[in-house]
């Protein structure tokens, strides 16, 4: 009796504050969300309490498709622009000598430690109009008036390609990390060269590695909003912006709930592929 | 298969390897034919794996030439050599199946297909892995993939097979199993097999010649009747086999005989060239130590029994000698016992005792035939 008692004092102990913040930063404010989902907002951009799926029934109108679509289609040329980056950057990290390895993971992670906006603002400063770059350009005279480069697409790549590397590359090192260098012996030594090496060994074995890179880089990158705005001069709308607008500027909560709950959605799909591609690594 | 040993397909010359400032192999020499199974034997961390790697490519000496059929193979990539590695740990592909794996080399060579599935199944039936082809390493027992590391280098048809420790990881009844596979696969197919192991059973059962290293040197090649009935060192002596080994020095010499002083006693062996008053080894296999009550002519080295060992077909008796040396004797189980505490006399049969120099005479032996040497040239030049 005292046994069990004591048990559970333990079991409370241990897993109760993570149970307690989950509920309290995870689940509660999701559930508002999904409830406010299916409610009415009032003209003065608050919510009233009316149920209605008419929140829903507006995803198919086709300017939200549309911004859906474009996410996509900017997080798909991220990934795959991060991937062909990436890859090789991994790949000299994994079988740089031992003593520079830590200092080079060092070097991919540096950016993670610093505020993301302020490195955004960075950028802004090299690309903009009157930006070092452009002065550079001209002080060669390769032009004679300043580019347009920032506010535009692809700026935007740039950034989101930027803030994500690390998401890719990390995943893929770890991968090509543990490849067993007799299996590269061996390809050699049964007559394949350097490109069959890599195209018959090394790809297929850092596949996981690969798929979980590109997962990890798609996810974030649906929901960053804060490129595109600084970087595209909000141009284009993406998913990330569409659901600030309707919580900030448009007031227009139960619409903002309904879009953060296809993005989550989606994400969770993502995610599901994501440990499906873990366990199959296992079992390699 | 002798007979047409007489062609070199691989030769060594002054080959040294060092790794940053240690130096694993010392100018090795070494001439291995066609058709032949040669071992190199040796501890750990004698040099033999690194040896077997530059022959496969995979390390470059850091002075001296590797001969492939005659052909300096310095500037040659594993993937242009003519060997194939059997590796320690398999070194199988993961995301292919036992079918794949075996094709790997083919595909390279740009095999035609149906030629490539004929090879595969006939290499497959010859390792006895039918109906696993579809298998994946992962599913497969320590032996199993074995045989498919084997099949994986044995299809292209190298002229050399490199096996580096293949059999290490498997249990000994399966171990004593694949070695005698393996060397019928070597005659069938006569292939010139080089196989590295610390494991001097298992060269002496399955090689036609041995090659001893031992600290980055070569120690001694020879046949395993050479290597185990006269070892040229006292590492071969040690290492190949259970030895007695007794040092002494020649105190007398006449004719054709020499006799030995140990600290315990004294033996006439006969043999000749040697120096007076030279340091030498007297190695005794257990099985020649032979044990006696009565005197026995031309020793006079005594010790006493201290302890018997049955171990099935034949027994172990240990000797001490009065230096505290322990030697041991092997007799067959049905021979009667000597009681343990008797002092008995120590003896074995002429021919069954290997004198050998120390290292150090071998040293002043080179050192004074140089001497020898230039001493006739300038007798000629005066």
């Amino acid at each position: 009796m005292i046994k069990s008692f004591r048990k559970r004092l333990g079991i409370l102990g241990t897993v109760g504050p993570t149970v307690l913040w989950l509920a309290a930063f995870l689940m509660i404010p999701l559930i508002y969300v999904i409830g406010i989902s299916f409610l009415t907002k009032n003209v003065y951009g608050g919510v009233d309490f009316t149920f209605t799926l008419s929140n829903y029934a507006s995803l198919f109108q086709s300017e939200y498709a549309k911004v859906f679509l474009d996410s996509l289609w900017l997080s798909l040329e991220t990934t795959v622009i991060c991937l062909l980056v990436g890859y090789p950057f991994a790949y000299i990290i994994a079988n740089a000598p031992k003593k520079w390895k830590p200092f080079l993971v060092l070097l991919l992670m540096l950016p993670f430690w610093t505020n993301s906006l302020i490195r955004t603002y960075g950028w802004n400063t090299l690309l903009r109009t009157e930006g070092i770059i452009n002065h550079f350009l001209q002080w060669v005279g390769l032009t004679d008036h300043p580019l347009e480069m920032l506010y535009t697409d692809g700026a935007v790549l740039l950034g989101m390609v930027y803030a994500l590397l690390p998401f890719t590359v990390l995943p893929i090192h770890t991968s090509i990390e543990k490849l067993d260098p007799s299996l590269l012996e061996a390809a050699g030594d049964l007559g394949a060269g350097r490109v069959h090496v890599f195209t018959r060994v090394i790809l297929p074995l850092t596949m996981p590695g690969i798929f979980a890179g590109s997962i990890q880089t798609f996810i974030p990158s649906l929901g960053f909003f804060f490129i595109s705005d600084m970087m595209g001069g909000a141009k284009t709308m993406y998913i990330g912006n569409l659901i600030k607008n309707q919580f900030l500027s448009a007031r227009n909560w139960p619409l903002g709930a309904v879009l953060s709950i296809v993005l989550i959605v989606i994400t969770l799909i993502l995610m599901r592929l994501y440990t499906k591609v873990g366990s199959l690594e296992d079992m390699a | 298969m002798k007979q047409t040993r007489d062609k070199v397909i691989i030769s060594l010359k002054d080959v040294d390897k060092s790794f940053e400032d240690e130096r694993v192999v010392k100018r090795l020499n070494l001439e291995i034919e066609e058709g032949e199974f040669l071992t190199m034997l040796g501890p750990s961390g004698c040099g033999k794996t690194t040896t077997l790697r530059m022959i496969a490519g995979f390390e470059y000496p850091t002075s001296g030439q590797i001969f492939l059929e005659g052909m300096d193979v310095e500037s040659k990539k594993p993937n242009e050599r003519d060997v194939n590695t059997v590796f320690q740990n398999y070194a199988l592909f993961p995301h292919m199946n036992v079918f794949d794996n075996i094709a790997f080399g083919l595909v390279e060579k740009k095999v035609k297909k149906d030629e490539i599935r004929r090879r595969v199944e006939e290499m497959i039936k010859l390792v006895r892995l039918d109906g696993l082809e579809k298998r994946m390493p992962s599913q497969m027992s320590g032996g199993q993939k074995q045989r498919v590391a084997i099949a994986r280098a044995l299809v292209n048809r190298p002229r050399v097979l490199l096996l580096d420790e293949p059999l290490g990881a498997l249990d000994l009844k399966l171990r004593k199993q694949m070695q005698v596979e393996l060397k019928h696969l070597q005659r069938r197919l006569g292939i010139t097999f080089i196989y590295v192991t610390h494991d001097q059973e298992e060269a002496l059962t399955m090689s036609d010649r041995i090659a001893v290293m031992n600290q980055g040197n070569l120690e001694q090649v020879g046949t395993p009747e050479e290597i185990y009935n006269h070892p040229k060192t006292k590492f071969v002596a040690d290492f190949i086999g259970e030895s007695n080994i007794i040092e002494g020095y020649i105190e007398e010499m006449d004719g054709d005989s020499i006799q030995v002083t140990m600290e315990s006693g004294k033996a006439r062996i006969h043999e000749t060239g040697y120096r007076l008053e030279e340091m030498v080894y007297l190695c005794v296999r257990p099985e020649n130590l032979k044990l006696a009550t009565d005197s026995v002519e031309g020793f006079r080295f005594r010790g006493q029994v201290r302890e018997h060992i049955f171990v099935g077909s034949i027994n172990k008796t240990m000797v001490e000698l009065p230096n505290g040396q322990m030697l041991k004797a092997e007799t067959p189980a049905e021979d009667e016992l000597i009681p343990v505490g008797t002092v008995v006399n120590v003896y074995w049969n002429p021919g069954k005792v290997v004198v050998m120099r120390t290292a150090e005479e071998q040293i002043y032996n080179v050192i004074e035939q140089s001497v020898e040497i230039e001493g006739m040239t300038n007798d000629q030049i005066f």
